[in-house]
């Protein structure tokens, strides 16, 4: 059927910000469908309040709303739109929870639009679980024996029927959240009453557990004619009991024979028929019990998922694009395969290679968060490798994490590796299970213990004992034979690793390896097992014989991408790179990517000239940027764009003889090189923070004397905001250096001063090494200490005076020009008592680049990229790509907002971690609000953020001392709209005192009152307040902060934790009580 | 390990190790894009004379079963596996795969870069091969040796496969029909899946005669799948004939398939490097529907895949096209009870979308019933 010629414009809905379960997978997918829809001439509309996104981009839609993904907001883009259909299948969860309120509330019908990809009825079969089973039971297939519940009584009658453990599952969230595995009733309590709560139906469904079993997904898609291709099979090496977003995963499938495999692929076809997803794709999981076979159908989502991005990746079949297609009318075969150019999408992936995904995570951010991996997800990013072997690609997928630990190690002395507790701690799943059990596995752990252990499939195991083995020979004294060599990179052995076996350095085995002429071959993944001949250039390195990279006559530009998402390094960098790579593509270069992230655009096979999916190390981009340089000439790498991850390999390549594109290494380390920038700094007449480095307690204290309370202390050896805390007196200080540093001359101590109250600044700037570009200074609503990351932020800055905007323009030509910049370079900044103090300079892409791109209209990221390739910002305006004003000018007010994951971690004891903002930065996303007013702004990015504001109600207020007086103000305001006002003791007392009438209530650690007066926990848990906002006092001693803040994150309740945070929102509610909050396109913003 | 050469008649030699039995062997090389179900391919006589290349790389994860064999040995000629499994981890599981290969004696090879491999094949098309395990011969001997072999095109490999006896697979449940199954070499798959439709299946020799298939009185006739070149076919085509004359309803399968075809007056093809797959994307030209299908051919027919054509018996058309390259996957009469498709609908291994050809299959004999007295 050839497409439905009807559909003139659709809205697109994307997933919002990025938080754990739903990450830029959804710009991946979403950005596809743009594309995919403006190439079939049909107008875009689109709505993301994510920044960040590529697909957020105006050249990506015809009207590109960043404006809260809620019915409200959605109705109005339908009236002022009127699209003819809505596609909310490609932005996860938050999507199709919007297109289902929106069809509910009869919306959709109102304005004469339908949704295509899915219908309603479809979604409800997929989703909710009471239906979904009786499908599964009607197609002959067999569900985990279960019980659904909508109270806590029938919870817990539940559980006696089905023994414990049981798993909680709530209906209708994402990414597993809310639902956990229960081994008792206290247990049980805690993860079904937060599945309630989490739960939009207040549902959650009991299951007998199947810990233990092998778990599978399939990746299924339909088409109107009813044709059904399973796209990939994926297995998780981790078996049942762990999400499969925290799972170590392979496709395809490895463990199954053809006929046990067919069972799962009759019942996924015979699933996506009877649920009714007419078009599109869906991911349905297995588990099979490893003794007997028996399969239990565990669940499916009715939309693109993140499993879709990664099968995508793995197989070279876009599964978005083509679901899109789908969408608007197409049928399988009438789509070509994009990699074959001559065979239809009608068909199945075969894989010639393997590919293993893995998780990567940020407990380090969450002290007190539970390590152990459950049914909820807590992975931040993943990492994927191919290779023509499983032990390759694992190898490789593990050093692409870019974590020291996830390396497997081989220990010459074997007898200092406790077994038998390795044993006894790999029964828990926890971040490094994998190594602890190739550890012990190296100390001789046989597989059938490591099996009864961990239940992992024997064949993975025995993989691993094969990577053992051959370390063993790697580490054979004597001659390192190239025949031994060799057979150490084909089990993906890095050269680091090798050297570390060989007690060298990698330099050294590197060079022994190009002397014997060891050096990867690429591959291509081409979804057919090299049946047809492959068009598209994406490209795997391995050992073997023959390599497909084709020669070309185009200078090459090779960018380098940020490797896995993670806290502070996300999809803002892929933002960054992918613009490089289009705009080079333009200028008329070969652009070549290297990433290792499948959820990211810059991974879709399409987005470069040609796409490497390799780690990011230096061995392995120096291997790409060898095969490229014979394949023609490479003009050099970019490494400015893609995050910390390209920047740290920037000096490696450089002495290696790699030519760095923009910003040289040397000037990259001025920046970060303490004493180095400092003496920039004073060359340039800036003033930095008064700071000490110490390597005893008595010698921290004495600085902290010497430069004054408060300080911000933090061990040296951490970076990025990890570890570090603000103290305000010596016991403070004492305390943290005793708790959280083992402070020795080699381990020194770093205590700055810190600037309590003072305004923080965020600029980020273009420099040609002559004339500066500034994109936007923006103004961080959270005073200094929260760290830059977390803190919401305005643009254009709200309260700094034309001649400090000056000095900030100054300072910044002078930092650029100190250090030697050749593209991007962002610089933090305070004001305190009108002096403009320097925190850090970053010579690259920033996490704000895309939102201040959106803010202003200008791409950032595609000048420098320009730049780091000899164009100059005066030519850049000629051309139009920059405009010609002096710096950036932002249109309208835009405010950006962090998304923060505390409802995603709980302590060991089961409750919450704490919610409070600091100088680590936890957030994983962030959202945009734009409109004429800072009130309105602001009220939109906390509405996308946090859920809405309330325009009436009662508003909970605790301060610390330090934030009373600033609270006063906004306590007062809030009286006068309206609001009724809670507050403890010593608040309450406080604000009388100062004209503002608060109702008194209990603190958590009083207790109810004897009259039964609630606590103000109870409050919370009551459903009674509306807003909360507490600022806390310090660190780790505050039980009664703590439990305000835990019980508002666990029932979806704003919580402010900073009084400038609470202006700004009184700010925004006054905005919403004014009445309408409007929506205007960034096409229409950047017109103004 | 001791050393292997994978040798191609163009000239071409791969390195690796040698596994499973070591000496030599010589087949066609042809390569399967499947990622499950190596026994199947191993067991399937179809397979007879060739050297199978798996370009999934780790072969042998699941071990060995008795109940997925197709027949009841292995028919490649040789084995080519980029990893073969050291071990086998499946509830399952009987027994290990390089035993297995070892004990019947089909020489391997493991190690080479199998893509590589395919990659020439694709190119250049299937050719003759030789695998020379843990042997003392030079590179041109072992060229010169693969040379001296034959080629597939005019191979006569029924003989070789089909059973000495006729047996009997019984209905399961109400016995429908009884068809005869000429065993050209023929999949166990094939009779199960007809017995699960309440149908007895006499699995009879190639070299059965049309006397003798008649006499059964058979409410239709099955032509199997099988190794070789059709065009060597010319008994069995006269054979399908006689049977069509007789108005027996009919049913081939892959070298089936082409048999019918040719009965029909087709000439069949040699395909540049064939479909071996259980991925192929085959159109049913009726419903316009795709089904994900099994594929094992070398060979093809050659028919006009528009509109009706004219046979000395009657009216047909092609029913169904692969849709990667347009190849004829199915053909039937329109006037008479006959039809045949190049895949495998009893799959083993691959999808089961194709399953329905039974059911239709069984339709057919209900439409054309016997002819009463006709014995």
């Amino acid at each position: 059927m050839p497409r439905d010629q009807s559909i003139k414009s659709v809205l697109v809905i994307g997933s919002g910000p990025i938080v754990i379960g739903q990450a830029c997978e959804f710009d991946y997918s979403g950005t596809q469908a743009c594309r995919v829809l403006r190439a079939e001439g049909i107008r875009v509309i689109l709505v993301n309040s994510n920044p960040a996104t590529i697909m957020t981009d105006p050249e990506f839609a015809d009207a590109t709303y960043i404006e809260p993904i809620t019915p409200e907001f959605i109705e109005k883009i339908i009236a002022k739109e009127r699209p003819d259909a809505v596609l909310a299948t490609l932005g996860g969860q938050t999507a199709l929870n919007a297109a289902i309120a929106l069809h509910k509330a009869g919306i959709l019908q109102k304005y004469g639009t339908h949704l295509i990809g899915a219908d309603v009825d479809a979604i409800e079969r997929g989703e909710n679980r009471e239906i979904f089973r009786t499908i599964v039971e009607k197609i002959g297939g067999e569900s985990a024996k279960s019980v659904i519940c909508h109270t806590m009584e029938e919870v817990i009658a539940g559980a006696a029927i089905l023994n414990y453990p049981v798993v909680v599952r709530p209906s209708f969230t994402m990414g597993g959240l809310g639902s956990g595995i229960a081994f008792d009733e206290v247990n049980l309590r805690q993860i079904a009453g937060a599945g309630l709560r989490h739960s939009p139906t207040s549902e959650v469904l009991l299951e007998e557990s199947i810990l233990g079993w092998k778990e599978y997904e399939l990746e299924v898609m339909r088409d109107s004619s009813d044709n059904v291709v399973i796209v990939c099979s994926i297995e998780n090496i981790d078996p049942m009991g762990v999400h499969t977003g925290d799972s170590i995963t392979v496709a395809p499938a490895l463990t199954l024979t053809d006929v046990e495999f067919q069972k799962l692929r009759n019942l996924s076809i015979d699933i996506i028929r009877e649920v009714g997803v007419a078009t599109g794709g869906c991911n349905i999981q297995f588990a099979v019990n490893p003794d007997d076979g028996r399969i239990i159908v565990i669940e499916m989502n009715p939309r693109v998922s993140r499993s879709s991005a990664l099968a995508s990746k793995a197989t070279g079949f876009p599964i978005a694009k083509i679901a899109t297609k789908l969408a608007i009318g197409y049928t399988l075969d009438e789509i070509k395969n994009d990699i074959t150019q001559v065979t239809p999408a009608s068909f199945e992936p075969t894989l010639d290679y393997i590919v293993v995904k893995a998780p990567r995570f940020a407990f380090e951010k969450f002290a007190d968060a539970d390590p152990r991996l459950t049914t909820t997800m807590k992975s931040v990013g993943e990492a994927m490798a191919i290779g023509r072997s499983f032990p390759e690609a694992l190898m490789k997928a593990l050093r692409s994490l870019e974590r020291k630990e996830a390396i497997f190690e081989f220990p010459s002395d074997i007898a200092k590796i406790d077994k038998a507790s390795l044993l006894i701690s790999m029964q828990i799943t926890t971040e490094y299970r994998l190594q602890q059990v190739q550890q012990a596995m190296w100390a001789g752990a046989p597989i059938d213990e490591v099996y009864d252990a961990t239940k992992i499939d024997r064949w993975f195991l025995h993989q691993i004992a094969l990577i053992n083995d051959r370390a063993r020979e790697l580490a054979q004294p004597g001659e390192l034979s190239s025949s031994v060599l060799r057979s150490g990179k084909e089990m993906g052995f890095s050269d680091a690793q090798i050297a570390k076996l060989r007690g060298v350095a990698e330099e050294d085995i590197r060079k022994a390896r190009h002397h014997v002429n060891v050096r990867p071959v690429y591959k291509t993944v081409d979804t057919c097992a090299a049946e047809f001949e492959a068009f598209t250039p994406y490209h795997y390195s391995s050992y073997e014989e023959e390599t497909e990279v084709r020669s070309r006559t185009k200078p090459a530009v090779i960018i380098l991408g940020s490797g896995p998402n993670r806290i502070g390094q996300g999809i803002e960098f892929d933002y960054s790179c992918v613009h490089a790579s289009f705009t080079l593509r333009d200028a008329g270069f070969e652009t070549v990517m290297i990433n290792c992230n499948p959820e990211t655009v810059s991974t879709d096979y399409d987005t470069s000239d040609r796409l490497y999916f390799e780690p990011l190390t230096l061995e392995d981009v120096l291997e790409v940027v060898h095969a490229e340089t014979l394949a023609g000439p490479v003009l050099g790498v970019i490494t400015q764009l893609g995050g910390q991850t390209p920047l740290g390999l920037a000096a490696g390549l450089k002495a290696a003889g790699v030519t760095i594109l923009g910003t040289s290494p040397d000037a990259i380390n001025l920046a970060e090189e303490r004493g180095a920038f400092g003496k920039v700094l004073q060359q340039q007449s800036l003033t930095a923070p008064e700071f000490g480095m110490a390597s005893s307690q008595m010698e921290a204290l004495d600085i902290a004397a010497r430069i004054g309370y408060p300080v911000l202390v933090r061990p040296s050896f951490v970076l990025g905001g990890r570890g570090m805390e603000i103290v305000y007196d010596d016991i403070a200080l004492s305390g943290f250096i005793n708790r959280a540093t083992d402070i020795t001359p080699d381990h020194p101590v770093l205590v700055d001063r810190f600037l309590d109250s003072a305004i923080e600044i965020d600029v980020d700037a273009l420099f040609d090494g002559n004339e500066l570009f500034l994109g936007g200074v923006m103004e961080h609503i959270e005073e200094a200490g929260i760290h830059s990351g977390d803190s919401a932020c305005v643009l254009p800055a709200a309260t700094i005076t034309s001649s400090q905007q000056k000095a900030i323009r100054e300072a910044t030509l002078k930092i650029a020009q100190g250090v030697g910049v050749l593209g991007l370079i962002n610089i933090q900044f305070a004001i305190a008592e009108d002096v403009l103090y320097v925190l850090e300079a970053n010579p690259r892409a920033s996490r704000t680049v895309p939102f201040v791109s959106k803010a202003t209209g200008v791409p950032l990221a595609k000048a420098a990229a320009r730049i780091s390739l000899g164009a100059t910002i005066a030519e850049l305006k000629v051309e139009g790509l920059l405009p010609n004003s002096v710096d950036g000018v932002a249109k309208g007010i835009s405010v950006k907002e962090a998304v923060l994951p505390w409802n995603r971690f709980r302590r060991t004891d089961g409750r919450g971690v704490d919610a409070v903002l600091g100088p680590e930065m936890r957030s994983t996303g962030e959202v945009m609000g734009i409109a004429q007013t800072f009130g309105e702004s602001y009220a939109k990015s906390q509405i996308s953020a946090l859920g809405p504001l309330p325009k009436t109600g009662t508003v909970f207020i605790s301060l610390a001392d330090k934030d009373k007086t600033s609270g006063i103000a906004p306590a007062k305001a809030l009286v006068a709209l309206g609001f009724n006002l809670l507050a403890t003791g010593g608040t309450a007392d406080f604000l009388a005192t100062n004209g503002v009438l608060a109702h008194k209530v209990r603190k958590n650690s009083e207790g109810s009152g004897p009259m039964g007066e609630r606590t103000i926990v109870e409050y919370l848990n009551g459903g009674d307040v509306a807003l909360v906002i507490n600022t806390p006092v310090g660190r780790g001693t505050r039980a009664d902060g703590w439990a305000i803040r835990t019980a508002a994150v666990q029932r979806s309740i704003p919580c402010i934790t900073t009084t400038a945070g609470f202006s700004a929102a009184v700010e925004g509610i006054k905005a919403l009580q004014r009445g309408e909050l409007n929506v205007l396109s960034i096409q229409e913003w950047l017109k103004k | 390990m001791a050393k292997a050469f994978l040798v191609l008649d163009d000239g071409r030699i791969f390195e690796g190790s040698s596994w499973a039995a070591t000496g030599k062997t010589f087949g066609e090389a042809v390569f399967q894009t499947g990622m499950t179900g190596y026994q199947e391919t191993l067991t399937d006589p179809s397979y007879h004379r060739q050297v199978v290349v798996m370009t999934a790389p780790h072969i042998g994860n699941t071990g060995i079963n008795t109940a997925d064999n197709e027949s009841k040995k292995i028919w490649v000629a040789g084995f080519v596996v980029r990893n073969p499994s050291t071990i086998t981890s499946n509830w399952r599981s009987e027994r290990d795969l390089e035993t297995v290969l070892i004990e019947q004696g089909i020489v391997g090879i493991q190690g080479i870069d199998t893509r590589a491999l395919t990659r020439h094949l694709r190119d250049r098309g299937a050719m003759r091969v030789g695998i020379f395990s843990d042997l003392d011969i030079s590179r041109e001997e072992m060229v010169i040796e693969v040379r001296r072999t034959e080629v597939m095109s005019g191979a006569y490999l029924s003989a070789d496969v089909s059973t000495p006896q006729p047996y009997i697979i019984p209905a399961i449940g109400e016995k429908r029909f009884t068809v005869a199954a000429l065993d050209l070499g023929i999949k166990s798959a094939t009779p199960r899946a007809l017995a699960a439709r309440g149908v007895e299946v006499h699995v009879l020799p190639f070299d059965t005669k049309a006397q003798e298939i008649i006499a059964l009185n058979p409410d239709g006739v099955f032509l199997s799948n099988g190794p070789g070149d059709p065009a060597t076919m010319d008994e069995v085509v006269d054979l399908v004939r006689n049977i069509l004359l007789e108005e027996i309803p009919i049913f081939g399968i892959c070298f089936g398939h082409q048999i019918l075809g040719r009965a029909l007056g087709f000439d069949s093809y040699k395909l540049q490097f064939g479909h071996r797959g259980i991925n192929q994307p085959v159109l049913d030209k009726k419903t316009g529907k795709v089904e994900i299908t099994a594929h094992n051919h070398g060979f093809a027919i050659k028919a006009p895949t528009d509109g009706i054509f004219n046979t000395v018996f009657g009216s047909g058309e092609v029913t169904h096209l692969c849709l990667n390259d347009g190849v004829v996957e199915g053909l039937q009469l329109l006037e008479r009870g006959a039809f045949s498709v190049q895949y495998h609908p009893e799959a083993a291994a691959g999808p089961h979308d194709a399953a329905y050809l039974f059911d239709r299959f069984l339709d057919l004999m209900a439409k054309y019933p016997r002819k009463v007295g006709s014995i």
